[in-house]
């Protein structure tokens, strides 16, 4: 795959006084961590794949704030809002999808109050709808029957209820989806919410991530499937220290689609 | 000696209200400390979400064992306590069983009556034990030490006593009853129908009616009196929530569980922030200009809101939500439920003071630091798992946050890294030292 992935920008777009389908929000880790970005080109390969007129804000789109507000900088998080709604309204637009339910967490639910309205799905719910509407096709392919399970991240599933569009997806792969005991509403955190990510941990007896990491290897997965690039991470770094990695990949629901029809 | 008794009785029933009400209007006082905050939208999912969580007790379910007992003690000493009616009506009037003219169906009630008795009775006798010898995780922990365990205890023993008070005082009403005792027989014949305690009449074999007078009126006796410092001994325990469950749910957040609440005070600061041509004196800044500035988030309980402070008094410290928390699970310092131990500890505290001064004067305290640690605030992943846990609706997260925002808006204590990745969002719009210039490179990269 030598040639580079074409991403138009809003402001392409806007130039050619277009507007797209929808607006793909990266976020700062689909940007700039290497694990992520390659979930977000594999996002993208999935929107090229289905014939989805996205576009992304590229230089013009700033973090959300979401790790500021968790770590309680209340302020830090509404100047970050203030400058990314005026962004986006500016391109007045509708419709956004994002790979991190962080982002998406925070443009749906602390946005609005503050002049932000759109319609923000999860990339695994868009993913599920471009099914539905017949435009994206999964099979099985080379997962079909694999052990497979899903560690629910956070904020898409606790903090907005989405438990089953990750699940729908990986179904439809035909892989053997197994829960682990701790799933859905009483999946546990990677460890990587709340600002947790960018700071060492408290002292305690054992890293949040490596709780999870055995919680998920007790029903001895072939994959570990994520849907947000920080338990992405977290989790890697779970199956790395137990030395795993080889025989366990962690892999986000998108690459698992895209790799399967060999994107 | 008759007229004596009711007068006694009345006395007690006035002394135990007064106390009662006196608690009540503590309460209220103290839980107004905190901030007003407006949870009175969407009453009818309210309505429902209360039906469904404190009067269906359908969080608690979920742990099937404990939510199951839990369900028999709560249906067994709510039904039997309408029995007190009775209690109450006998006592002032001097009558016996003066609801017995229902006949079959008063049989049927105090039949049934003893037979939840004997399941509370049950039901609490295996609680004493998974709370004191089984090793349960959230009955271990460390917030649990000294008064809240016995707390728990007391309230387990209380239970007991009642409900073996209960029905010694049917078993000997009937045996007077049987005997043809004055006051006891009645010419309907036997009133009450006694399936548990029944058995217990063995017990009182060959006893002289006068004997087993004094035994039935010692038992109603401190059934009643039982019942009385119950309700009274309430507002100083966790059991609380038996009547705090129901508006503690009525007014828990309706919204997504990740979704936290944006503060008023900024946006009206980043709005004159961002635009040039805001009047920086307009609006109600004007009539409180020489108000103190508000202060950002929570270091003491008059920081936090009303529905906050409520929580802390309605947590059954049941630990349900500790037992589900990573940093709690992966041994940090942070438990959800010592979060709303120290709050109830330090709104009490405060609480006292007013008693004591009519006023709450500054005692040099307050529940950051000399309760709640920063490093049990840092713990937390905001994963929301407590809140989820939590069987009636208290948010200890919320409380974790607004600290949070105090540490970091006021004092500027954000733990050393995580102040690094606020300043690097703050200058290139990522928690990392990326330029913003550099945001779309990922798509030229192999
Ligand atoms: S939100 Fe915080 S306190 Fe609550 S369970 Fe998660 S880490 Fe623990
Ligand atoms: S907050 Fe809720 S779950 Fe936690 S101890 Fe209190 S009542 Fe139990």
């Amino acid at each position: 795959m030598a040639e580079a992935l074409k991403v138009p920008t809003m402001a392409e777009y806007m130039a050619e006084g277009k507007k797209p389908e929808v607006l793909f929000w990266v976020g700062c880790a689909g940007s700039f961590d290497d694990r992520a970005k390659k979930i977000t080109k594999a996002f993208v390969k999935l929107l090229h794949n289905a014939g989805v007129d996205f576009a992304v804000l590229g230089t013009e789109e700033s973090c959300t704030g979401d790790p500021a507000k968790r770590a309680g900088n209340e302020f830090l998080f509404q100047m970050q809002a203030a400058t990314n709604i005026e962004v986006l309204n500016g391109y007045e637009i509708k419709k956004i999808v994002t790979a991190c339910p962080h982002c998406f967490n925070t443009i749906k639910n602390e946005y609005p109050a503050l002049g932000g309205n759109y319609e923000i799905v999860h990339h695994t719910q868009f993913l599920k709808s471009l099914l539905e509407e017949g435009r994206l096709k999964v099979e099985g392919g080379k997962f079909k029957g694999k052990r497979i399970t899903f560690h629910d991240p956070c904020y898409l599933g606790r903090g907005n209820g989405e438990y089953e569009a990750p699940r729908d997806l990986l179904r439809k792969l035909e892989v053997e989806l197994i829960e682990m005991k701790k799933c859905k509403s009483e999946g546990l955190c990677c460890g990587a919410g709340g600002g947790q990510m960018f700071k060492e941990p408290e002292p305690g007896n054992k890293d949040v991530n490596i709780e999870r990491t055995e919680q998920a290897l007790e029903v001895q997965p072939e994959v570990i499937a994520a849907g947000c690039p920080f338990c992405n991470t977290m989790m890697t770094d779970g199956v790395k220290s137990k030395n795993q990695e080889d025989d366990i990949a962690v892999m986000d629901v998108a690459e698992l689609i895209a790799s399967a029809e060999d994107l | 000696m008759q007229i004596i008794s009711q007068i006694l009785f009345l006395l007690a029933l006035v002394a135990g209200i007064w106390f009662f009400t006196r608690n009540v209007k503590r309460l209220i006082r103290n839980i107004k400390l905190g901030k007003v905050i407006d949870r009175t939208d969407r009453s009818g999912e309210r309505w429902a979400k209360m039906s469904r969580i404190a009067l269906g007790q359908s969080k608690m379910v979920k742990r099937p064992i404990a939510g199951i007992l839990h369900v028999i003690v709560y249906v067994g000493f709510i039904i039997i306590n309408i029995e007190v009616l009775e209690i109450i009506i006998d006592g002032l009037l001097g009558t016996h069983r003066i609801l017995s003219f229902m006949g079959g169906f008063y049989n049927f009630l105090i039949g049934s009556f003893e037979i939840l008795a004997l399941l509370v009775l049950i039901g609490v006798i295996i609680f004493w034990t998974r709370r004191n010898i089984s090793n349960i995780y959230r009955f271990l922990s460390r917030e649990l030490k000294g008064w809240p365990k016995n707390d728990a205890n007391y309230i387990l023993y209380f239970e007991m006593v009642l409900m073996l008070l209960f029905l010694v005082m049917n078993a000997t009403d009937y045996q007077l009853q049987l005997n043809g005792a004055a006051h006891y027989s009645q010419e309907a014949g036997i009133v009450g129908a006694f399936p548990v305690s029944q058995f217990l009449l063995p017990i009182f074999d060959g006893m002289s009616n006068a004997s087993l007078i004094i035994i039935e009126r010692a038992a109603w006796w401190l059934h009643i009196l039982g019942i009385l410092i119950f309700l009274n001994y309430l507002y100083y325990s966790k059991h609380l929530h038996i009547l705090l469950a129901f508006p503690n749910v009525y007014y828990s957040k309706l919204q997504p569980k990740g979704e936290m609440d944006n503060l008023e005070a900024v946006t009206n600061e980043v709005k004159l922030m961002m635009d040039p041509d805001a009047d920086p004196f307009a609006g109600p800044a004007e009539e409180e200009s020489d108000a103190e500035p508000e202060k950002f988030g929570a270091s003491d309980v008059m920081d936090l809101n009303r529905v906050q402070l409520l929580n802390a008094y309605t947590c059954t410290e049941c630990g349900r939500c500790t037992s589900e928390c990573p940093a709690n699970l992966t041994g940090k310092k942070l438990s959800p439920r010592k979060i709303m131990m120290d709050t109830r500890d330090r709104v009490e505290e405060i609480g006292e003071i007013i008693n004591k001064n009519g006023k709450f004067e500054d005692d040099g305290k307050q529940l950051l630091d000399d309760y709640i640690l920063r490093e049990e605030l840092w713990a937390c992943t905001t994963c929301n798992a407590c809140v989820e846990a939590c069987p009636i609706g208290i948010d200890p997260l919320s409380i974790i946050l607004d600290m949070r925002r105090y540490l970091v808006m006021e004092q500027s204590a954000a733990p050393n890294e995580l102040g690094i990745a606020m300043t690097n969002i703050e200058n290139n719009g990522a928690p990392w030292p990326y330029n913003q210039q550099d945001r779309l490179n990922w798509a030229n990269e192999n």
